[in-house]
């Protein structure tokens, strides 16, 4: 699994406006990728991680401890072999059009089963009390996840990997919408558009 | 604010439906500090001798230790406590897995059921909402198709459940409790809940378990987890493998099937077969446990996988613990795959791995010594396995000469008369022991037998080495980083302990060295016991983790109770001292302290009677194993001694009174 802290994901635009059009240009800048390796197969269940977790983030630190409030999640079924840790990742304002449902070697895993969103469809990954969503922050502070540490079987691994180059700048997501209307309407229309719109306030 | 603990105990009432919350006194807390401690305190308060396991009146108590739940590595045990049908006297039986912390979440430290409930029920603990619901649905399931048709009932997964198979249902004297990958066997209380009309209790609890003094606790528990890394790369040298390491034996992982096939007895406790092992029987039964072995499993917040998923070709998954892989196998002197298949049956009825296959062994000798005929077994297969499958259906289903087996081995023989009492002859205080059966006396083990009164070996042993080491440098090497010994003086006792000659076995270790030893081993087990620990990291291994230096430190800096060891040396005496209260209140004494009679060919009376004599005194307690007057008081039970007097017990002025033994068909 691979959490990439927003940080990281911040990039700088630069504009050339004797060009008159949006130049987004790459900068060269060293970046540290975060990665949990996952190994469900080296997973036993304890669930050492979920109360390290909890613990970790009580305020104040280690006060108390409460797996309902980890950001990692043990998805354990022992009869049916099934160990799988997922992480809280962003917050979903509102809940998928769809549910997804997997079925691997056989074993049918839950509704949602691999998301990492907490979502107003289910309990997963919110503070028991307040509803208020849990997102994995990767222990900041730490030298390591603390999951990591408390999972001394290695089913949950740490490495720090260092980016040097760069990825291509994407253009934003309004860009893509306006070319894409432009090319179905024509620019023209659109800057009218545009224009009736500014007018209206 | 309550730290570690919650401060809230379950009251269930099955006969009036009622459920209530009760707040604890919190100088219980330090005077018993959790688990059995406050289970045999609320025993002794609550379910006078007069009781029988079987009245309404018995309470089954479902403990947590003080410890569990909070980050403490391996802190997960539930402490089961009632008074037992088949021994008459207090059964206590642990079982790990993840439904003590659960429990905590919830909010309670304890659930204490007490009443019978009319029709079968189950209870449904989802942090402050308590149910008890109806469970006609799932009369004759198995125990572990229970816990998964309660979840899936309940929507919620995440659950943890303790349930009871047919056996519990039926009041089998040897039904156990079981949690998935754990069990509370021994003792017979899975009857106990069945006699109560309690299927299941299913928990989930999202609240927060609070430490006192976090800092402190944490760096306690970093220190525990790095010294388990390091014992498992180093594993101790010169014993055998499920000796060397930590975590309960570790059956699953290990192929040590060839010491236990030549060293325990086969049948009814009777074949030692010591040229079992060869090459073929090695690849086949490795083939075997290699193909149904899924997975490795672990307890809550632990990584030692001392359990496994096994899955038996043609049957349903189930979760296996420790010694149960080879109890059925060696009953019926069949092969592993007999036994892991037999196995899964045994699990989901809810028996006792160590009690169910004796008795079928011993159902066995009695029909091949003709005390027992074919009038008995109608439509018994004439195969050996047949047979096992058979007997174990009449069994749990209380049918036949089922009803009578159910009983136990003590209990069946009585009734079956005949002679078939020597048959029974593998027991202790009415309840069947391991299958072993050795040359000379073990003045250490004599002891343990004897006095323990969990009444089954592995849950007082542990902590000193069960033999010496050939050589004097082993020695030194071994006791090189031992610093888990309360004092220095077992470092010497080890370093003189010799295989051969002067300084060896029966006489040495001397009779005081003796008395230190067991004195400790059993303490680390009461300590384990109160906290909710697993004595596989404390009382159990050699070099544990968890030791008398820390665990002081552990009770200050996470319930914030003041706690030094020799503090906590008192507290423990005070609740072991309790749990023999209850039983001498109940008509235990001395004779009823001794080992299996063939349990050594050589035994030595005189040094037994001194080491038993020197023992009681020890402890304190009299000559008949009653704790004195001085005792009592010293430990701060002067209730205890009250009560004694009121009960003839003890007299005014301390001495045992006449009435003090009663005749053996009292108790009966
Ligand atoms: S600590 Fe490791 S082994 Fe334990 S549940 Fe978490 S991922 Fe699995
Ligand atoms: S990395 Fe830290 S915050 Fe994220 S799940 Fe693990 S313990 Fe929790
Ligand atoms: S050592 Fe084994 S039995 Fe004990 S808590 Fe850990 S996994 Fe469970």
């Amino acid at each position: 699994m691979e959490i990439l802290p927003p940080k990281v994901l911040r990039r700088k635009k630069i504009r050339n406006k004797a060009e008159g059009v949006i130049n987004v240009k790459a900068e060269k800048k060293k970046k540290t990728v975060k990665v949990i390796n996952i190994n469900a197969d080296k997973c036993n269940g304890c669930r050492a991680c979920e109360m390290i977790c909890s613990a970790f983030h009580a305020a104040p630190k280690y006060s108390s401890n409460n797996p309902a409030r980890s950001r990692i999640r043990i998805i354990r079924e022992p009869l049916r072999d099934i160990y799988v840790p997922v992480y809280a990742g962003e917050h979903a304002v509102a809940e998928c059009a769809g549910r997804d449902k997997y079925t691997i070697d056989g074993k049918e895993y839950e509704e949602c089963a691999f998301c990492r969103a907490s979502c107003p469809s289910r309990s997963d990954f919110k503070e028991p009390d307040s509803g208020l969503p849990l997102k994995c922050d990767m222990c900041e502070g730490e030298e390591m996840p603390l999951c990591v540490k408390w999972c001394t079987v290695d089913a949950l691994t740490y490495e720090e990997r260092e980016d040097e180059a760069a990825e291509e700048e994407k253009p934003e997501d309004i860009e893509i919408g306006l070319e894409s209307l432009a090319n179905k309407y024509g620019l023209q229309k659109i800057m009218d558009a545009v224009a009736r719109l500014s007018q209206k306030g | 604010m309550r730290y570690a603990e919650t401060g809230f105990n379950l009251e269930i009432d099955l006969s009036r439906g009622s459920i209530e919350r009760e707040a604890t006194d919190p100088k219980d807390t330090e005077l018993y500090l959790g688990g059995l401690g406050t289970n045999a305190k609320i025993l002794w308060d609550r379910v006078p001798p007069e009781t029988k396991p079987f009245d309404p009146e018995n309470l089954l108590i479902f403990g947590s230790g003080l410890l569990c739940g909070t980050p403490a590595t391996g802190c997960n045990r539930t402490i089961v406590s009632t008074i037992s049908p088949q021994t008459l006297f207090m059964a206590f039986s642990m079982m790990g897995g993840f439904w003590a912390p659960e429990l905590k979440y919830a909010g309670y430290d304890k659930v204490i059921l007490r009443g019978k409930s009319p029709n079968l029920v189950y209870l449904w603990i989802n942090n402050d909402k308590v149910e008890i619901r109806d469970a006609s649905h799932l009369k004759g399931k198995g125990a572990g198709e229970t816990a998964e048709l309660i979840k899936k009932e309940l929507k919620e997964p995440k659950a943890q459940v303790v349930s009871i198979g047919l056996a519990g249902e039926n009041r089998v004297y040897f039904a156990s409790i079981e949690q998935g990958r754990s069990s509370a066997s021994r003792g017979g209380l899975g009857a106990v809940m069945g006699d109560k009309g309690v299927k299941a209790i299913a928990v989930r609890g999202t609240k927060d378990i609070n430490i006192a003094r976090p800092e402190e606790y944490m760096d306690l528990c970093k220190e525990v987890l790095e010294y388990i890394k390091f014992r498992n790369d180093n594993p101790i040298p010169g014993v055998m493998p499920i000796l060397a390491g930590l975590g309960s034996p570790q059956e699953m992982k290990v192929h040590d099937e060839k010491w236990h096939t030549e060293n325990f007895m086969w049948g009814n406790s009777r074949t030692r077969r010591k040229d079992f092992w060869n090459k073929e029987i090695a690849e086949e039964w490795m083939k075997t446990l290699d193909s149904m072995r899924r997975r490795l499993i672990s307890c809550y917040n632990c990584p030692m996988t001392c359990g496994a998923t096994i899955q038996p070709p043609g049957l349903p998954t189930y979760m296996m613990k420790c010694f149960t892989k080879l109890t059925y196998t060696m009953a019926a002197m069949s092969d592993l795959e007999f036994g892991l298949g037999i196995a899964q049956s045994a699990t989901e009825y809810g028996v006792d791995g160590f009690s169910a296959p004796q008795v079928m062994a011993f159902a066995l000798e009695l029909y091949d010594a003709g005390i027992l005929t074919d009038k008995d077994f109608p439509g018994m297969p004439a195969d050996n396995e047949g047979r096992f499958y058979w007997l174990l259906d009449r069994i749990v289903r209380r049918e036949g000469i089922g009803d009578v087996l159910a009983n136990g081995t003590y209990w069946a023989a009585r009734q079956i008369g005949n002679g078939a009492e020597k048959y029974a002859h593998n027991n202790i205080k009415k309840h069947e022991q391991l299958p072993l059966k050795l040359s000379m006396l073990n003045p250490i083990y004599f002891l343990m037998y004897c006095t323990g009164e969990k009444i089954n070996i592995t849950q007082i042993e542990g902590q000193f080495p069960q033999a010496p080491f050939l050589t004097r440098e082993e020695r030194e090497a071994f006791v090189k980083d031992w610093f888990q010994v309360p004092d220095d003086k077992f470092k010497q006792i080890f370093l003189d302990w010799e295989p051969r000659g002067e300084k060896s076995m029966p006489f040495y270790p001397n009779v005081q060295m003796c008395c230190d030893i067991v004195d400790w081993q059993e303490r680390m087990h009461y300590i384990d016991d109160a906290l909710g620990m697993c004595a596989g990291l404390s009382s159990f291994p050699l070099k544990p983790p968890y030791h008398i230096h820390n665990y002081p430190k552990f009770i200050s800096s996470g319930a914030g109770i003041d706690m030094d060891e020799a503090k906590l040396t008192q507290a423990a005496k005070r609740y072991r001292t309790l749990v023999r209260a209850i039983n001498i209140r109940r008509g235990m004494r001395r004779k009823d302290e001794k080992p299996p009679e063939d349990h050594w060919k050589k035994r030595f009376p005189e040094l037994e009677k001194e080491l038993m004599d020197t023992y009681y005194k020890f402890k304190g307690w009299n000559e008949q194993g009653i704790p004195t007057k001085e005792y009592l008081l010293e430990m701060g039970l002067d209730f205890v001694y009250e009560d004694f007097v009121k009960r003839g017990i003890l007299t005014d002025n301390g001495d045992p009174s006449s009435k003090g033994t009663p005749p053996e068909k009292d108790k009966e």
